[in-house]
């Protein structure tokens, strides 16, 4: 697929996130958007999924550790097919399949539950193992905030991964900079992310613009053909990205447009 | 009990384990550095390829477990009770419970019977914990005989279950040959029309001694033998308490939440009856041998008998 389609396909994520959030008049949108292009990558070009089996038993899985962009998932995976897109109008309401952060068992296509931050990394380590020892080809990609490595739990699950040597398993870090109570690196900086993960056995790869087709393209090829260590994508995206009064504001963290803030971002997408 | 055999229950986790990886291979067993403690060493003996330690991180020890049987096998997660449902509560929780998934949890070293460790390592509050949490089963074997078939019962049902075995050795009183279990049903292990003790876990055997105690003093006590606190065995229990009009809970276990506390839920849902609850009383532990330990804090033959007693005059 050409980066004109991939850019045509985010910018309808880009839409059901404000769309979601909109709806809900609550959830996250600044995170969503900063992973729009990641989420678009991965469920259009680099994994193996099929909307008409969810559970196929061979898919590549996806787990998004940052859970609460569930409307980026929400949203790419309706684009993909697994739901209509109208579903993302139910965000958050009661009922609805689409919860404030992903239940595997709600939502066709949701690989695991997570929310909790920190927590969903363990579990793709643990598909990645699970692949490992029954001999399965499927890969497992999982995204993570740069605010969420500051949970001790992802480090856990890195040192395993890395003494395991899942090159089956490739983490995304979507460094966006911000977190709910500023910028990373005046609440709890985890920088030097990338020299981290290369410390704990990963194969690195960092992406100057991680809402570039291009760099997002290259990167995931260099993570599948790494052999011996898991990799993980360090990622600098814009918190934000495609909004002009969302982009790099830390209130918009977990904040939803109100109808004048949601015509006008949508317009700006209909103009991008 | 001089001819009875005394096995730890966490003994019999490890061994059931190796039975059980003989007739599958769809499930694996992981650990946090204890697995000598946890027994799951003899099954890591067995099948080293099938075991995987993730060192100090119980945390993880859940998640991994967790992403493992997204797969649609089976994973074993071991360690003390008091990491597995206390420091990885939330763990459990959210990675394992919501999306209910196919981890069996093999908590050992619950209670104050851990011993000499004291109370860091004295789990008093793990079924109060994990009976929270829905669609989770929890199970607190009474012997080896039972610890081995909840170990096969917990691989066989579909959902996640805690299992809590303990350190010290205790009488094997069941007979392989004729016991059946079920989970989510009780035992009447002696019948009796005075007073119900309903017992979990050591507190069994302990409960059955106090029994024939009471007996000679003209007591006849029920002994109701409740090992799945979750879901809990209410027809059971309620028609013990209807039968006797008094009912005694005992277990190595906080008073505060659980098999008391569930007891106390069913009751007075249903078939209001007076109760006592015997357990350790809303304290920490502390360091000493066992035996010396449970005798201090009422849980033994002795320590049940007396507060039976005080609670029927």
């Amino acid at each position: 697929m050409g980066n004109d389609e991939l850019k045509t396909i985010a910018r309808e994520v880009r839409k059901g996130i404000l769309t979601g959030t909109h709806a809900a008049k609550s959830g996250h949108p600044g995170g969503s958007l900063s992973a729009t292009e990641i989420f678009t990558y991965l469920y259009f070009e680099e994994m193996d999924v099929d909307p008409a089996d969810p559970r196929k038993a061979s898919r590549d899985r996806f787990v998004l550790s940052k859970g609460h962009c569930a409307p980026g998932l929400y949203a790419t995976l309706a684009q993909r097919g697994f739901f209509p897109t109208g579903d993302l109008e139910t965000l958050r309401h009661i009922g609805s399949h689409l919860q404030g952060h992903p239940n595997m068992n709600d939502t066709p296509g949701v690989d695991m539950t997570t929310g909790s931050l920190g927590q969903g990394v363990s579990a793709a380590v643990g598909m990645a193992l699970a692949a490992k020892h029954w001999g399965d080809s499927y890969r497992t990609y999982c995204l993570l905030g740069d605010g969420e490595i500051e949970e001790g739990q992802v480090w856990e699950a890195a040192m395993f991964a890395g003494n395991h040597q899942l090159d089956n398993l490739c983490l995304i870090v979507d460094n966006n900079g911000l977190q709910i109570d500023g910028t990373i690196e005046e609440v709890n900086s985890a920088q030097p992310i990338a020299d981290k993960f290369r410390a704990f056995n990963f194969h690195v790869v960092e992406v100057s613009d991680g809402n570039d087709f291009d760099q997002l393209r290259a990167a995931f090829a260099e993570a599948r053909q790494t052999k011996g260590s898991p990799s993980c994508v360090v990622a600098h995206t814009v918190k934000g990205k495609g909004v002009s009064f969302m982009e790099n504001q830390v209130g918009w963290h977990g904040k939803a447009p109100n109808d004048e803030q949601y015509a006008q971002a949508m317009a700006e997408l209909e103009e991008a | 009990m001089a001819d009875t055999k005394m096995i730890a229950t966490r003994q019999s986790y490890g061994e059931a384990l190796v039975e059980l990886g003989a007739e599958h291979d769809d499930f694996v067993v992981l650990d946090a550095d204890l697995a000598a403690a946890t027994q799951t060493g003899k099954f890591k003996a067995a099948y080293p390829d099938r075991f995987f330690d993730v060192g100090i991180a119980e945390g993880n020890l859940m998640g991994v477990s967790a992403g493992i049987a997204t797969t649609g096998r089976v994973a074993f997660a071991s360690t003390f009770a008091m990491f597995a449902a206390g420091r990885a509560f939330e763990q459990v929780r959210n990675s394992i419970g919501y999306p209910h998934l196919n981890v069996k949890i093999g908590a050992t070293h619950a209670g104050i019977s851990v011993g000499e460790d004291g109370a860091t390592h004295q789990c008093n509050e793990d079924i109060a914990l994990m009976r929270t949490i829905p669609g989770m089963t929890v199970v607190v074997p009474s012997d080896d005989v039972e610890a081995r078939a909840v170990v096969r019962a917990a691989y066989e049902l579909d959902g996640p279950v805690y299992m809590r075995f303990g350190r010290l050795a205790g009488p094997v009183f069941h007979d392989p040959a004729s016991y059946e279990f079920e989970l989510g049903k009780g035992i009447v292990e002696r019948e009796g029309t005075d007073v119900t003790i309903v017992a979990c876990g050591l507190m069994v055997a302990a409960s059955l001694e106090a029994a024939e105690a009471l007996a000679e003093r003209g007591v006849s006590a029920e002994v109701v033998n409740i090992h799945t606190i979750k879901p809990l065995d209410e027809k059971t229990v309620i028609a013990s308490a209807r039968k006797t009009g008094r009912v005694v809970t005992v277990e190595e276990h906080s008073v505060i939440g659980g098999l008391g506390s569930a007891v106390c839920d069913a009751l007075s849902a249903s078939c209001p009856t007076p109760v006592r609850k015997v357990g350790v009383r809303d304290v920490f532990g502390e360091s000493g041998p066992a035996l010396d330990l449970l005798a201090k804090y009422g849980l033994d033959a002795r320590g049940i008998q007396a507060e039976v007693e005080e609670f029927l005059h």
